[in-house]
């Protein structure tokens, strides 16, 4: 069987685009192209990535230009399709403003850019994001925003935590999740959930950083592995 | 030709206006034989001007050794420096000063300073791959220097971050001579791939002229003629000179001017940064051999009723001129249109040497290009100021021992806002983006590597501008064997230099003094390294309040290591190791070291002395370093510079999370031995059975080692005088830079 193909959407703006190509497809071996953000087919493609950057230079709200992006509406049919779409960092912030997240992502709560990396607990392994890590086990991989700050009504947070929604979590060294930990105020130390299906996870962190030793760690590549995987269970009859 | 103006015409507020003297108007109106044109006049204000002609400088760049097989591109003839450096790739590389705007705007200043710098380096065809940053404040204590270092990193944050070019470097320091004149110096570093390097000229007349990226508004008039050419004291009036950054405007233009570098229709690309128009269209034909004819009217304008004086010396911000092919307009311009930026033809290149610059049917200006670009040249006086010479005949050695025990001084010295830790800045600035930071700022050097091949680059700014102030020619050498020392430190070979001066008003003996002896020692550092100064920039005028800043030519170096594997950090790597300081018999300083020191100016406020350097000594030192590196046998190397031995060592452990030890006992003058910055010294750390090899090896370089401690436990403990643990010398180190800049 093919290798499984990632589609990695680019809007003006975009910067991960080009290390999460090296992460999935040089580190990984996967296939993986990119996807303009007027080039509407989808067609081919196994799982899709917004990656990171400023899509229209984040003006006006991080996400808020890009949502309207003619892609998007191509994104959520295949989500809706029960595929998998991973959005990381201004992704997280895209899928959010375009509803197919629940809650919004504000500026840090120190009002600073953040670039350094964080150890998030993995709160739920059944996922198609985080099967390859281990319940409680911590991951490290790099943050980079200024805008990471995740917040939702209290009604949408307890739904996500009572549901198994919340995937990652700041945490320290040891794994525990204290505020100390949090790089950004974000309510209940979450860096990353899913939406109800399941097939669309938003996380601030960058996984496609952490995929080399000599950069510093290889613990982002779980994620795409558990991406793989899942995508290839699909497949099957 | 309209609005002709007599000699006896030209009042001195149109000449102040422009920043040209009167001798330089007279020399203008005799070469064209007539009176200029306002516009003409705009013309020869900007491309005369310092910043562009360097009119105080050029005569001492010449003197820069340019030599190496590596050079791709002479020196100053394109828009950054290009070495080779194998498996078919090259870097491209330059500095560049943002001073004067920053001064003014800090925020906007400095971050349409990196969009700038990185227009120059993508004009060559290279990937931007990394930024860095050096910058100087005066006293944190004022607030109005906190107002601009605040303003200044969060400009640089919000332009470099939302481009996606990490920001893995740099330094930053407190002088009172900076106060209300910050400098704020931006380096790039490109990445050229498959020989596609790009020349910012056209290919034969006939060639279109297209400017492409933001539309032209009424931003930053005469930036280069005002801001940065002439001492200016009543810096609020100047805020409409600066210009405001569109970052994202700048990441869709790298993406499609990258695109656009491999078609075949795309002669050459110039970047639009000081005097706009003027200068990159008139240097774009100049280097080209051509002349030019320019339709003013084409340019798209985001005001109406601009003037064609206004739309040549417009520095709005993100454009790019290109030099097409006649006939390739629709697939370049297709391209531009898929990121959204605007594109037109705005006039073509001619044969023979005129420019003729028209709005619609009138014509504007019109000149022989060899008078426009012949900026005048001034011969600098060099004798060296009576005040000098007095303080570098003060005698350290004068000092008094402090009454403080040496445990607090090192505290101090940790905390102190230019040895503490910088990472309160650096973690506001995305340093991973694009995957190659191997070495994070807060190393020596940044190293990055070069993905598909084994190797590495390692990058570095320095600059100490006490000591260029106590001597100029002796600290400008530093400079230059700093930066190298830090990439060395990596274990990269260094392979280029870019240079940034920074000085004050160049009319002044002073400072012709300065400029002289900087240039002269920039020289004979880079000769001594073997290595090219391939780019470089010179911001001048840069008096506030009455007094000059201290002198300080900016170096920033460029080191290449074959094999990424064999990188060395500057932690100490774990219990056991010796420590061994490279270059020093003893590992204590003697007094001489407190010339120009950290230590004299925290705890004596004095600034005195003779800095000293031995050129041909350095550079084995940073050989046997690299050598060490190589072999494997240097498990940390950390350069030996601001605090002296006892800082760096301490520095070392922090950062490695490792006590140390040193062992020798300390001589009377225990401050100095610490704290002395006697240069050419590496901090290295070792397994023990390597001490054998290290000997015989340091030997072949005739370089003397010491010996000096072990690296183990949870404090440091440098003989008899200190014992900290390590924790409070990190929580020193780590808060210092917040707690000096925090309102």
């Amino acid at each position: 069987m093919t290798q499984p193909n990632f589609g990695i959407v680019v809007f003006p703006g975009t910067w991960s685009d080009r290390d999460c190509r090296y992460a999935i497809s040089t580190v990984l071996g996967y296939r993986a192209s990119f996807v303009w953000h007027e080039d509407l087919n989808l067609d081919g493609y196994d799982a899709l990535a917004l990656p990171g950057g400023f899509s229209y230079g984040d003006y006006l709200r991080a996400g808020a230009i890009a949502r309207f992006s003619p892609i998007m509406e191509r994104v959520t049919e295949f989500a809706a399709a029960g595929r998998p779409v991973i959005g990381i960092c201004n992704g997280f912030q895209i899928l959010c403003e375009a509803g197919l997240l629940p809650g919004a992502l504000i500026r840090n709560s120190h009002l600073e850019f953040r670039c350094e990396w964080v150890d998030l607990r993995v709160e739920n392994i059944d996922t198609p994001f985080s099967h390859r890590a281990r319940v409680g086990r911590t991951l490290r991989m790099p943050i980079s925003h200024g805008e990471g700050n995740y917040q939702a009504d209290r009604d949408t947070v307890e739904a996500l935590e009572r549901s198994g929604r919340v995937v990652f979590r700041y945490a320290d060294r040891e794994g525990r999740s204290v505020s100390s930990a949090n790089p950004n105020g974000s309510v209940n130390n979450i860096a990353g959930i899913i939406n109800e299906e399941g097939n669309v996870l938003g996380m601030m962190p960058h996984p496609e950083r952490a995929c080399e030793t000599l950069l510093g760690g290889v613990d982002g590549n779980a994620v795409f592995q558990s991406i793989a995987d899942s995508v290839m269970k699909f497949r099957l009859p | 030709m309209s609005d002709k103006q007599s000699a006896i015409g030209v009042s001195q507020e149109t000449l102040d206006e422009v920043a040209l003297s009167r001798a330089e108007y007279e020399a203008i109106s005799e070469r064209l034989g007539r009176d200029p044109s306002p516009l003409e006049l705009g013309l020869f204000g900007s491309l005369w001007s310092e910043h562009c002609g360097y009119k105080h400088t050029k005569r001492l760049l010449r003197t820069l050794p340019v030599q190496s097989p590596r050079l791709l591109v002479t020196p100053g003839a394109e828009n950054a420096g290009v070495i080779d450096i194998g498996d078919g790739l090259a870097i491209a590389m330059k500095i560049e000063s943002h001073n004067h705007p920053s001064a003014v705007e800090p925020f906007q200043g400095a971050a349409t300073g990196v969009g700038g710098i990185v227009r120059d380096i993508f004009a060559m065809g290279a990937r931007p791959i990394a930024l860095l940053n050096s910058l100087r404040f005066g006293s944190p204590e004022d607030p109005l220097n906190r107002f601009l270092f605040h303003g200044v990193v969060a400009g640089i944050s919000s332009y470099g971050n939302c481009i996606g070019v990490p920001d893995v470097g740099g330094e930053i320091a407190f002088d009172d001579s900076y106060s209300g004149n910050p400098l704020v110096n931006a380096m790039c570093v490109g990445l050229i791939e498959n020989g596609r390097m790009l020349s910012a000229s056209a290919r034969e007349p006939g060639d279109l002229l297209a400017l492409v990226g933001a539309d032209t508004g009424r931003d930053g008039i005469h930036g280069a003629s005002g801001l940065a050419s002439r001492a200016f004291e009543e810096e609020a009036e100047m805020r409409s000179a600066v210009q405001v950054g569109n970052p994202f405007l700048e990441k869709s233009l790298i993406e499609a001017c990258l695109e656009a570098a491999k078609l075949d229709g795309v002669m050459g690309m110039q970047d639009l940064g000081a005097a706009g128009l003027a200068s990159a269209a008139i240097e774009m034909a100049h280097r080209s051999g051509m002349g030019l004819r320019l339709d003013l009217s084409r340019v798209t304008r985001r005001e109406e009723g601009m003037t064609p004086y206004e739309v040549m010396l417009s520095e709005s911000q993100e454009r790019m001129l290109l030099a097409l092919r006649p006939g390739a307009e629709g697939e370049v311009f297709a391209l531009f249109r898929k990121w959204d930026l605007g594109a037109q033809v705005i006039g073509e290149f001619t044969r023979g040497g005129n420019v003729l610059i028209s709005d619609g049917p009138e014509l504007s200006a019109e000149s022989p290009i060899d008078v426009l670009v012949d900026a005048p040249e001034y011969v600098l006086s060099s004798s060296k100021p009576d005040w000098l010479t007095k303080m570098q005949d003060e005698d350290p050695a004068r000092l008094p021992l402090p009454s403080e025990a040496p445990a607090g001084v090192l505290l101090r010295l940790l905390s102190s806002p230019n040895i503490s830790s910088r990472r309160a800045v650096f973690r506001q600035y995305d340093h991973q983006v694009q995957n190659n930071t191997v070495i994070p700022p807060g190393g020596d050097a940044a190293l990055l590597r070069l993905k598909g091949t084994k190797k590495a680059i390692a990058v570095s700014v320095d600059c100490n501008g006490r000591l260029c102030y106590l001597d100029p020619y002796a600290g400008s050498m530093i400079a230059v064997a700093e930066a190298c020392r830090n990439v060395s430190c990596t274990g990269a070979e260094p392979i280029a230099l870019t240079d940034g001066l920074n000085f004050g008003n160049p009319e002044t003996s002073d400072v012709q003094y300065q400029l002289t002896e900087s240039v002269r020692g920039i020289r004979d550092a880079a000769l001594a390294f073997g290595v090219p100064v391939v780019s470089g920039n010179a911001s001048m005028y840069n008096d506030s309040r009455g007094h000059s800043i201290h002198p300080t030519p900016i170096i920033g170096a460029l080191g290449l290591l074959e094999d990424v594997n064999a990188h060395v950090t500057s932690g100490f790597k774990g219990d056991g190791d010796l420590i061994a300081v490279l270059g020093a018999e003893c590992a204590w300083d003697h007094p001489g070291g407190l010339a120009g020191s950290e230590f004299a100016a925290v705890l004596h406020s004095w600034t005195g002395g003779r800095p000293f350097i031995d050129l041909a000594f350095e550079v084995r030192v940073q050989m046997l370093c690299r050598r060490l590196a190589l072999e494997g046998i240097a498990r940390s190397a950390h350069d030996c510079s601001n605090g002296g031995l006892a800082v760096a060592v301490a520095e070392s452990a922090i950062i490695g999370g490792c006590g140390a030890a040193l062992v020798e006992p300390l001589p009377e003058r225990w401050d100095a031995a610490m704290f002395g910055e006697t240069q050419s010294r590496v901090v290295i750390s070792i397994r023990p059975d390597r001490l054998g090899d290290l000997l015989e090896i340091a030997r072949e370089y005739g370089i003397p080692v010491s010996a000096a401690g072990t690296v183990g436990g949870d404090r440091l403990r440098f003989a008899e005088a200190i014992d900290v643990s390590l924790e409070e010398a990190g929580r020193a180190w780590s808060a210092g830079l917040a707690a000096a800049t925090s309102d």
